[in-house]
């Protein structure tokens, strides 16, 4: 018997046995549609993590001062004597080629005042480079100028919060605000970046050139030179993060003189690694949702087995007669192979149906992207035709090794 | 070159301690286009000797010959291929597949074969007609009567030009009217074809039909007689 003949004998048996048929896959098409569903809302929750994570800056570092320690007493990082400075900055541009941008950063706090509202608010001191690092645009205006920079002008760039704040509805741009006693024109505003993962808002900022903030609002003798409190770092690409680390360090290393074996100081921290937790965390779960649909699916593909065996004995009396017309025991075992491959494919397709009306559903209803990917496709209608050969097989060797003499007997 | 040679074929059953001794040293010759009809009680070793005959299962000793082939040593598989060449089966009651319409329980040999499938259902539908059901090829068999049934089992026992045809108590499920009719089917196939046909069956009247006449008794043959008063067909 050609395969084509025996397929159309499989599917013709199937819709002489409807209900059955139905019954029997049910546990493929829920199997199947189980997996598409978890793979689709658990890939759509990693990329919703991704977004995130790139969201708080593409490929960056943050370089921190190190610890002050005082007879044994460890300050907290950023305390250190040997804090950063312009000087760091400069040499990180220069020398390491693996860094894309680098932008100083000098923060504090204050309170900023327009006509009759004010608002505190966190003040960053930064240049143009921070806008690139954390992928930021400017919503309306313009940025500030290298002249402002080395100019120590009183400008800013306001986030969304501010405006609504201070402007309510008004526009902002070129109105002069008080920045603690501070007068500072409004250059542009910066486009919404909305809660961070920590759930701060990050709209609610002024930011400014760092020297601004350094020379008028720190007013820190001692400080007030060129040093930063934080460097920020891109690197040019993902993969180029660890190595930029790395260089980075050697150079702060000597730069500041670190010898070996002391704690680091400045430290690095690389903030791609979070993102690689957070997402190694999505997928674990990813995982484990759709390993329950697969254990749904065995667990279908063992009802196809019970069916299956069900039928071959039923059956008895037609295996005994297509052996004595000269069925081999290879083509019994192809005929029913054939049938519980024929019923899961179907099963499958049915499944896959279900999963992507179910993800939709469900990404709908949760407000969560769901991810219908063709290999999630693939795989689950692989799974399924790889459970009717499995648990197909069994019956249909069973029918296979029947005795056609006692086959043609039974009744 | 006689159709079917047998030489001292034996068959045990052996079960737990018990050996059976089914047959015990059979041999026969029959020559093509002979009716040959095989008698006895339950437990003569009638239904073993069918088996072997029909190469549906393999005896202990002895050797079988079945138009030139050695079947005696053969494997399932081979076995199953020499069936589908050179025996037709018309078995007791339910000889067709339930639910699958004559035309395709006719070309069912074809099938295994390895025939195309347009050549399949010409042959079906020609040897539908020559059983007289011409215009019952896509009828059930649920749809057709028990002499019906049976002809359509002969149709497919004929369609691969098979040169022998077993029957196993052909008859078992019809009404003597039926019976008849269809015995005198399977005399004038014998006749005008010149198909080989052995047919097992405890009636009288019934073997009566056949030209020959074999009786078993405890796993041998006990009688091997011609008819002489061969029961003529209406």
């Amino acid at each position: 018997m050609t395969l084509w003949s025996l397929f159309r004998l499989a599917v013709r048996g199937f819709i002489r046995h409807r209900m059955r048929s139905l019954l029997t896959a049910l546990g493929i098409i829920i199997g199947v549609g189980a997996f598409i569903t978890m793979v689709a809302l658990g890939r759509g929750a990693n990329a919703r993590v991704a977004q995130q994570i790139s969201s708080m800056g593409a490929n960056m570092l943050i370089v921190l001062p190190g610890s002050n320690q005082t007879g044994g007493v460890r300050a907290g990082s950023g305390t250190s004597g040997a804090s950063l400075t312009d000087d760091d900055v400069a040499a990180i541009a220069q020398n390491v080629n693996t860094v894309k941008w680098v932008a100083p950063l000098v923060q504090t706090q204050g309170q900023v005042v327009f006509a009759g509202a004010n608002w505190s608010t966190s003040i960053i001191g930064t240049s143009n480079a921070y806008l690139d690092i954390r992928s930021w645009p400017i919503e309306s205006g313009n940025s500030f100028t290298q002249q402002d920079i080395l100019g120590a002008a009183k400008v800013c760039l306001l986030g969304k919060t501010v405006v609504e704040q201070l402007f309510g509805d008004d526009d902002p741009i070129g109105q002069s605000i008080r920045v603690r006693s501070l007068s500072c024109q409004v250059l542009g505003v910066l486009t919404s970046k909305g809660q961070s993962q920590m759930g701060q808002d990050q709209d609610d900022v002024v930011v400014m050139p760092y020297t601004t903030v350094r020379r008028k609002l720190w007013n820190q003798a001692g400080t007030a030179g060129n040093g930063v409190s934080r460097i920020l770092i891109s690197a040019v690409g993902p993969e180029a993060t660890k190595p930029a680390l790395n260089e980075v360090q050697a150079l702060l290393r000597q730069r500041h003189r670190t010898s070996e074996g002391q704690p680091e100081d400045p430290s690095i921290r690389d903030l791609t690694e979070f993102g690689q937790v957070a997402e190694e965390t999505t997928r674990t779960i990813t995982l484990l949702l759709a390993s329950i649909a697969a254990v749904s699916l065995l667990v279908g593909g063992i009802g196809i087995m019970n069916i299956m065996l069900v039928s071959v004995t039923e059956r008895t009396r037609e295996i005994g007669i297509r052996m004595a017309v000269g069925a081999k025991g290879s083509d019994i075992l192809a005929q029913f192979l054939v049938e519980a491959l024929v019923l899961t494919a179907a099963g499958g397709i049915l499944g896959m149906l279900l999963g992507t009306i179910c993800s939709r559903l469900l990404a709908s209803a949760m407000d969560w992207p769901a991810l219908l990917g063709w290999q999630s496709y693939a795989l689950g209608f692989g799974f399924s035709a790889g459970v009717g050969v499995i648990f197909g097989f069994y019956p249909a060797w069973r029918a296979s090794r029947m005795d056609p003499i006692e086959a043609l007997r039974f009744e | 070159m006689p159709l079917i040679e047998v030489i001292e074929l034996t068959k045990r059953y052996e079960m737990e301690d018990v050996v059976v001794h089914a047959l015990r040293g059979v041999s026969l010759t029959i020559e093509k286009g002979d009716f040959v009809a095989i008698m006895g009680p339950s437990g003569s070793g009638k239904s073993t000797l069918m088996n072997m005959l029909g190469c549906l299962d393999r005896p202990s000793s002895g050797r079988y010959v079945l138009d030139g082939v050695d079947a005696a040593t053969l494997s399932r598989d081979e076995r199953a291929e020499l069936r589908g060449q050179k025996i037709g089966f018309v078995v007791q009651g339910f000889n067709l597949l339930p639910r699958t319409p004559a035309i395709e329980n006719v070309e069912l040999p074809l099938a295994y074969a390895g025939v195309a499938r347009k050549e399949r259902l010409r042959r079906a539908a020609a040897s539908l007609e020559s059983v007289g059901l011409g215009n019952r090829l896509h009828h059930l068999p649920s749809q057709l009567s028990g002499g019906q049934q049976q002809r359509v089992a002969i149709a497919r026992a004929l369609v691969t030009n098979a040169p022998l045809l077993m029957a196993d108590e052909p008859t078992g499920n019809l009404d003597s009217k039926t019976s008849e009719e269809l015995m005198a089917f399977l005399v004038n196939l014998n006749n005008e074809r010149g198909v080989t046909v052995v047919m097992v069956t405890h009636e009288p009247d019934i073997a009566a039909f056949a030209k020959r006449v074999i009786v078993c008794r405890d796993g041998l043959i006990s009688s091997d007689t011609i008819s002489t008063d061969r029961r003529a067909t209406k």
